[in-house]
């Protein structure tokens, strides 16, 4: 498991990256309301925004950590969006990519630096 | 945070686990550990205490008092009975509200809730127009508390019975845990409920009596906000300013018959000639409910439209957030008022989108006053 400056958590899975937010960042925002995904097949860039999450006191948005093509989102969250506070590292995925390039990853914190980061 | 003035309760919101956040000059609870989705949804179910000490608490003493008061707000203040509350709104000379306030007749002397961020505004405003004839005392040696929900009554009588007689909007001088208290059966929540003045000294300590009640629980300024949007009440500063009139603001009903047009004591108070024609003829705005068709909040500033694409913005949210008791997004705004009729289907910019929402009646949920 890899964690970005944006509370992203990546995880390798069959030869895609499975994105979603830290527990940290779901502590952070408060209670969810109201998730906005991507389509499914879309081409994004890194650091693009391609999600918006708006909790109780506000919206804020995920980055795309990689290049590469959306291939499946999570629809629960679309429709159970206080999933995200129940099980933000399970269940409340946020979408599954197929990056095409996956140099960045090495950047990325290991769980350790990410205990760290958020201190 | 430096310079930001702490209420007589601060030491027990960190006990409580409160997230403080900076608001109107105040370091305040914006949540507790309970979150803000749960605390207004157990506001709505049993009972809710608020702190809301930094709002402003001031004192007109003398003859004139009520007559003065009626210079700066079109209240009927001289016809308000003795132990009951009225809300209102100082007014500008363009017919702006410069403040909203609740002001009771507690015999000898007129008893007034202000906003935290006006209040050092209005507390000038009061002595420029009213002193010397009338004494204007601004109370800093009390803290004011909020037992909001269907449960406050049963919790507040048990510390002293007589306040289940209270009907909604009376005051009464109570003795609480010791302490004389001014009660008002009111609140800013859309339930029963009421606004407790306790001398700052006796606080923490009425404050910790009502919380070991198991029905009680804190609530910070987070679930206030989404609890007073429930209720269709307007938050100064964001749904009413010195910009919007109070026929704008739909808040109409506030200005009694008496101080209308006709009125025994019509006009005399300020921006009179601009409310008092609107009153008769209608303004050309009107804050309005919004209700999103999808699940997406609209929040404050987000742009109205009459159109799903091009045309200009015909109005602005000016509260948007997710209603926890509707389970739905939840506005208001202002709109032209031939777009302002219950169902209309409008169009508000969100994030680029134009995203449907419809015009929609207050209060988003029922109130729950005890009349």
């Amino acid at each position: 498991m890899k964690y970005t400056e944006e509370h992203e958590w990546l995880r390798e899975e069959d030869g895609l990256i499975v994105v979603g937010i830290t527990e940290h960042a779901s502590e952070q925002l408060g209670d969810v309301v109201f998730v906005d995904l991507p389509e499914e097949g879309t081409e994004v860039t890194k650091d693009e925004e391609i999600c918006v999450i708006e909790s109780v006191k506000a919206a804020s948005d995920i980055l795309a950590p990689l290049d590469g093509e959306i291939v499946e989102v999570n629809q629960l969250i679309v429709d159970e969006p206080s999933k995200v506070n129940d099980d933000p590292l399970g269940d409340a995925w946020f979408f599954k990519m197929k990056p095409s390039d996956l140099s960045p990853m090495e950047d990325y914190m290991d769980e350790a630096a990410y205990k760290k980061f958020v201190g | 945070m430096a310079d930001l003035l702490r209420t007589p309760l601060y030491d027990m919101h960190l006990e409580l686990g409160a997230k403080m956040v900076p608001f109107a000059g105040y370091e305040m609870p914006v949540q507790y550990p309970l979150g803000v989705m749960k605390e207004h949804l157990h506001c709505r179910a049993q009972a809710g205490l608020f702190d809301v000490s930094h709002m402003g608490q001031v004192i007109l003493r003398g003859a004139t008092a009520a007559e003065g008061l009626e210079r700066l707000i079109p209240q009927d203040v001289i016809g308000l009975g003795e132990g009951r509350q009225r809300y209102g709104f100082f007014t500008n000379a363009h017919g702006g509200i410069e403040d909203d306030l609740m002001f009771a007749n507690r015999g000898d002397h007129l008893f007034l809730v202000v906003n935290a961020g006006c209040k050092a505004t209005d507390v000038a405003r009061l002595r420029a127009a009213l002193e010397p004839e009338v004494q204007v005392d601004y109370i800093v040696d009390r803290a004011l508390l909020a037992l909001q929900g269907p449960a406050a009554e049963a919790a507040l009588a048990a510390l002293a019975p007589e306040v289940a007689e209270m009907r909604f909007m009376d005051v009464a001088t109570v003795s609480l845990n010791g302490a004389e208290c001014w009660v008002s059966r009111s609140g800013y929540t859309g339930e029963d409920g009421y606004e407790i003045s306790v001398p700052a000294e006796a606080a923490v300590a009425l404050a910790q009596i009502l919380l070991a009640d198991a029905r009680v629980t804190p609530i910070g300024l987070g679930a206030r906000d989404s609890l007073r949007l429930e209720a269709g009440l307007c938050l100064y500063g964001h749904d009413i300013d010195a910009t919007t009139s109070p026929v704008e603001a739909a808040l109409s009903w506030g200005v009694q018959k008496l101080r209308r047009a006709g009125g025994a004591r019509a006009g005399g108070f300020p921006g009179a000639d601009v409310i008092l024609a609107q009153i008769a003829d209608g303004a050309p705005r009107k804050r309005v409910g919004l209700l999103p068709e999808g699940r997406a909040p609209m929040r404050e500033g987000t742009e109205i439209f009459a159109q799903a694409d091009g045309g200009a913005p015909l109005g602005r949210v000016t509260s948007g957030a997710f209603g926890p008791t509707l389970q739905a997004p939840m506005a208001m705004g202002y709109v032209p008022s031939e777009m302002s009729q219950t169902g209309t289907q409008l169009f508000g910019e969100v994030r680029g989108k134009r995203l449907p929402v419809r015009v929609a009646a207050l209060p988003f949920t029922p109130a729950n006053f005890k009349r």
